[in-house]
């Protein structure tokens, strides 16, 4: 048994191994996306709009090893609640690759045009998702409770921005129909970050399942 | 027993909460134990056992070679008596009754506590003797038709009835392994008993024949309380309802067997199930 527990270990190690190598891709793309909107920078848009094969790659790689793992192994407990946590994650990770495209396609379209205002929250909304993002691979990583329960509780402050985004591009809008066409990719782009919050808060959640066992979703976040 | 590597297990002495005494879920109790101690000699196999086991479901004894799962098992129809040295203290109760307070009939015990053992162990008979032989000496073989039915409806139930029906007539040694294993717990199960121990029952078969065992098992717990000690961890997370983990002759954790397996309260029990240890 002692051979099979530690083949399994590191089987399950690599596997948390690929999927941290998918957070760093995705945060970085998330990033790479605000950055070339906020810097009106079109070529760190254009590797974003063709990079998403890497991710994918490992999308499909992840999910490969998590099936071998459950099938060869038959893990139990603690461990069965790792793999079907990094199942989980792993679809979130994509999904936040997916949406740092859908960003800087939206930046492409508002590059287009003349800039309807200064950017100030939608690059906050940008850190904060990453922020979210890093923590929550970080908790995973370190298996810290309190670290995923902080990302959970940031993600209010991330909603807050993108009703505040919305509102405040409503007022151009109303003032001139020039800028509804740029001011609508500014809002979605607020979306997607918002939504790249949402899959941080999911990693989140699954992290404390993972750990204590314990099913926070769809209730609200306990103090840290 | 050997610890392999990983974290040391805790002593038992740091286990926070022994869980013998919760019932599972709430409702009355088919066999409960209280303060059970059990002694081959003056080894202690059994420290302080309390358990209490549900009617109508199917409740896996799990842990590492020599722990007492087998033991424990071997009490609730007192099996281990034959064993010369062994001793016995606090209570077993089935159904209220001390099966170890004066006045208890072993026989009568052991009919309405059936057993089916590791190894399959037919009579050198026939199919058909081998499941009247009980009825038989139990004075319960009424009429000739009686018998018939009685036979039939055991081996339906053990789910051979299909495979033998033709040759009843047949030596049982010349069926397969997993054919003799289902007509030992037919031959249990035709002395109408309430409870059915198996001690690792498909431990000795193939894949399918393993299957066709757990389905029974799964399919049995509608009329009968069923306990199973089995090696196999998959086997009591597939077939069981409720799982006792026990270690060093005690018993660590008893829960829900889903609970067991994703999520046990202790440390011990993770280790064991994670196969960190064992």
């Amino acid at each position: 048994m002692e051979q099979g527990i530690r083949h399994f270990q590191e089987e399950l190690e690599t596997l948390k191994g690929r999927l941290l190598e998918m957070g760093g891709l995705a945060e970085e793309r998330v990033r790479a996306s605000v950055e070339g909107l906020v810097a009106r920078d079109v070529d760190l848009l254009g590797t974003v709009l063709t990079g998403d094969e890497p991710i994918n790659r490992l999308h499909i790689e992840v999910d490969n090893r998590a099936f071998r793992l459950l099938a060869l192994h038959q893990p139990m407990a603690t461990d069965l609640r790792a793999i079907v946590a990094a199942v989980k994650i792993n679809s979130d990770l994509e999904r936040v690759g997916d949406l740092a495209v859908n960003i800087a396609e939206a930046a492409a379209r508002y590059l287009g045009h003349a800039p309807v205002k200064q950017l100030i929250d939608i690059p906050r909304m940008g850190s904060i998702a990453q922020g979210m993002l890093r923590d929550s691979l970080d908790a995973y990583v370190k298996r810290d409770m309190d670290l995923a329960r902080a990302v959970l509780n940031c993600d209010d402050e991330l909603d807050a921005l993108k009703t505040q985004v919305f509102r405040e591009l409503l007022t151009y809008m109303l003032q001139d129909v020039n800028t509804i066409e740029p001011a609508l990719d500014l809002i979605l782009v607020s979306r997607h970050l918002e939504r790249i919050g949402d899959h941080a808060t999911n990693v989140a959640e699954d992290v404390i399942f993972m750990v204590s066992a314990q099913d926070v979703r769809h209730h609200p976040p306990a103090a840290p | 027993m050997s610890v392999a590597t990983g974290p040391t297990p805790p002593s038992l002495g740091n286990i926070v909460s022994q869980r013998e005494l919760t019932p599972p879920a709430s409702g009355p109790c088919k066999i409960e134990a209280r303060g059970m101690n059990f002694y081959y000699g003056d080894k202690r196999a059994l420290q302080d056992i309390s358990i209490q086991i549900l009617p109508n479901v199917v409740t896996a004894f799990i842990g590492p070679s020599g722990c007492g799962k087998s033991t424990f098992l071997r009490t609730l129809n007192r099996m281990n008596d034959i064993i010369p040295g062994t001793r016995v203290d606090g209570t077993v109760l089935i159904d209220d009754k001390n099966i170890y307070g004066p006045g208890t009939r072993v026989d009568e015990l052991r009919r309405t506590v059936g057993m089916v053992f590791q190894k399959s162990n037919p009579f050198p008979k026939s199919i058909f003797e081998n499941v009247a032989y009980g009825l038989r000496i139990n004075g319960m073989a009424g009429t000739r038709t009686e018998l018939t039915e009685r036979v039939e409806q055991s081996l339906q139930q053990a789910a051979l009835w299909d495979e033998v029906k033709d040759r009843l007539q047949d030596s049982a040694l010349a069926l397969s392994g997993g054919q003799q294993q289902r007509l030992c717990i037919a031959r249990a199960l035709a002395v109408k008993p309430d409870i059915l121990l198996m001690d690792e029952p498909a431990s000795a078969l193939d894949p399918i024949a393993t299957q066709r065992i757990e389905e029974l098992v799964y399919n049995l717990k509608k009329q009968y309380t069923v306990v199973i000690v089995t090696h196999n961890m998959q086997q009591a997370a597939r077939v069981s309802d409720y799982t006792a983990f026990f270690w060093l002759g005690r018993l660590v954790e008893y829960d829900r067997t889903d609970k067991i397996f994703t999520a046990p309260s202790e440390k011990l029990t993770e280790d064991y199930v994670t196969g960190r240890f064992g």
